[in-house]
């Protein structure tokens, strides 16, 4: 059995449809990139999988069982912005998830078993590079720093999942390079499942093993919420494949697309 | 050169000062002129006459109290207004978050808060005479209820502008509501409840010196209001100089403990 099924699964708000007929299956370990027009509703289907919308018919299933319907920690999330607690220094915004998990009256976390979250929370910061900022206030952080962690906070939780909305949409494009080349990094030492959604069809390519494209494929003219968008393309990205092609796999994946 | 772009430089401190010192200036030659005409003018007392009740209120004792009258008033006005908003505060503070973090307590409790807000407080004084009669709890409590509905609604307000992807994120890092309130909500609103409680100084001090004037045996409004029966424009004008440096005080100090207590604060908002 599949590691995240997803079943049939729509979203309508009342007569419009945004998502229909949804079925697909994505195994552990995979690099999910999720690309698409903008409204064709694949932050939506982001945001069912996080827990923040429900479903409207089907089902999404992780390891076999369905996705609890708020956000907890079976997913971890890194938004374009707004995710770093401003009154924490960066590496008690690593710490916090930790400590809520080990105190459920307080959140907080004192004494010897502090010292150890603390251990552990640095390690992580060092991991995107932010050892030498972790006093630092996240307001005092570059945009990419923050980015960094924010997906250091998320990791700390070694969640099932891990979703990505459009992570560096704000980032300039050095920075940006960065993030991507510490997130493929990051995926493959931690094994993660990762679903990211991106309007930059090169970052989804070169980053993704599975590519899921979101388009409306019936329009009706006089009832433009009648039909809603659906997964168009689901393309395993055969990473050694694509190295002895070159560039030109690329190419076809891009004109199958249009 | 524009005037809107003349800087005052090194002047900056000397202009600040110069308000006050026309102020007292001003106030020197009509006493003066006042005085000339008639030796026992009450309007405007001498510097002399402002410095004998300054010392008399200051270190003479009081028949009643075997205090001086100053130490007595200021002693009491402060416990009324310290009592006051530190109610108020708390009341702003829990419904407040409540409010502003639980759908379901804003449906119940924001219509309810929204109309209370609006009943005048000087119109619930006389309840509250009623109800506690000459006694304390009615000055606190008109203070309390004075501030406490712009403090809640405030609160609320500044729950409701956390955005949805940092309460999104909390929840992933597997926070329950009361975690989130305690380790995300509450350093959120602290800093802004006590800029809230600055501007809410204003009313707090007009309510108390109401509630004085109207019903009790001390304290700085009850003072100034009595004095005002016999004229004692030498008693009335230190005491409102020194309402006034309280509130400065009071303001002052709670600046203090933002800058101290909450220093990402600033460096948030800038």
């Amino acid at each position: 059995m599949s590691y995240l099924q997803i079943r049939n699964v729509w979203k309508t708000y009342e007569d419009n449809v945004i998502l229909e007929k949804l079925t697909f299956s994505v195994e552990k370990g995979e690099f999910c990139t999720l690309i698409g027009p903008s409204g064709c509703g694949k932050s939506t289907f982001l945001r069912m999988l996080l827990g923040q919308e429900s479903t409207s018919r089907g089902k999404i299933l992780l390891e076999g069982k369905e996705l609890s319907i708020e956000p907890d920690s079976d997913r971890g999330v890194v938004f374009q912005k707004y995710t770093l607690f401003p009154h924490l220094k960066a590496l008690e915004n690593v710490m916090l998830g930790l400590e809520l998990e080990r105190s459920p009256l307080l959140g907080k976390v004192f004494g010897p078993s502090r010292r150890k979250i603390k251990e552990e929370a640095m390690e992580m910061l060092e991991s995107v590079g932010l050892g030498s900022s972790a006093a630092k206030y996240p307001s005092e952080l570059s945009g990419g720093m923050q980015q960094r962690l924010s997906l250091a906070q998320a990791l700390v939780k070694n969640p099932k999942i891990l979703l990505l909305d459009e992570p560096f949409g704000a980032l300039d494009p050095g920075s940006r390079g960065d993030m991507q080349e510490l997130v493929r990094n990051l995926w493959k030492s931690h094994n993660l499942t990762v679903f990211m959604v991106t309007h930059d069809v090169k970052e989804a390519f070169e980053l993704g093993t599975r590519l899921l494209v979101f388009d409306k494929v019936r329009i009706d003219p006089h009832a433009p919420g009648a039909y809603g968008a659906t997964l168009v393309n689901n393309i395993k990205l055969d990473k050694k494949e694509r190295k002895k092609g070159g560039n030109d796999d690329v190419n076809t994946y891009e004109t199958s697309l249009a | 050169m524009r005037l809107i772009n003349l800087k005052p430089g090194r002047y900056s401190s000397f202009l600040g000062v110069l308000p006050f010192l026309i102020l007292a200036v001003v106030y020197l030659v009509a006493s003066d002129a006042r005085h000339a005409l008639n030796e026992e003018d009450k309007l405007l007392p001498t510097f002399e006459a402002l410095w004998d009740a300054v010392k008399m209120m200051v270190a003479e004792p009081d028949e009643m109290t075997g205090e001086p009258i100053l130490y007595t008033d200021t002693l009491a006005s402060l416990k009324r207004i310290g009592e006051g908003l530190g109610i108020a505060a708390a009341i702003g503070l829990v419904l407040g978050i409540v409010q502003g973090v639980l759908p379901l307590f804003r449906s119940l409790l924001s219509p309810f808060s929204a109309i209370v807000s609006l009943i005048p407080p000087m119109a619930v004084l006389p309840i509250l005479l009623v109800i506690f009669g000459m006694d304390e709890p009615a000055k606190v409590a008109l203070i309390a209820i004075g501030v406490a509905p712009f403090l809640v609604r405030d609160t609320q307000q500044r729950c409701m502008e956390l955005s949805d992807e940092l309460l999104i994120k909390v929840q992933t890092l597997g926070g329950s509501t009361w975690q989130i309130i305690l380790r995300v909500v509450l350093p959120h609103v602290m800093p802004r409840l006590l800029d809230a409680l600055r501007l809410s100084l204003g009313s707090a001090w007009l309510f108390l010196i109401a509630a004085e004037a109207i019903a009790a045996s001390e304290g700085l409004g009850y003072r100034i209001f009595l004095m005002r029966r016999y004229m004692e424009m030498d008693v009335i004008l230190p005491y409102v100089a020194w309402i006034t440096l309280l509130a400065f005080i009071m303001d002052w100090i709670l600046v203090l403990i933002i800058r101290k207590g909450f220093p990402w604060y600033r460096k948030e908002k800038a």
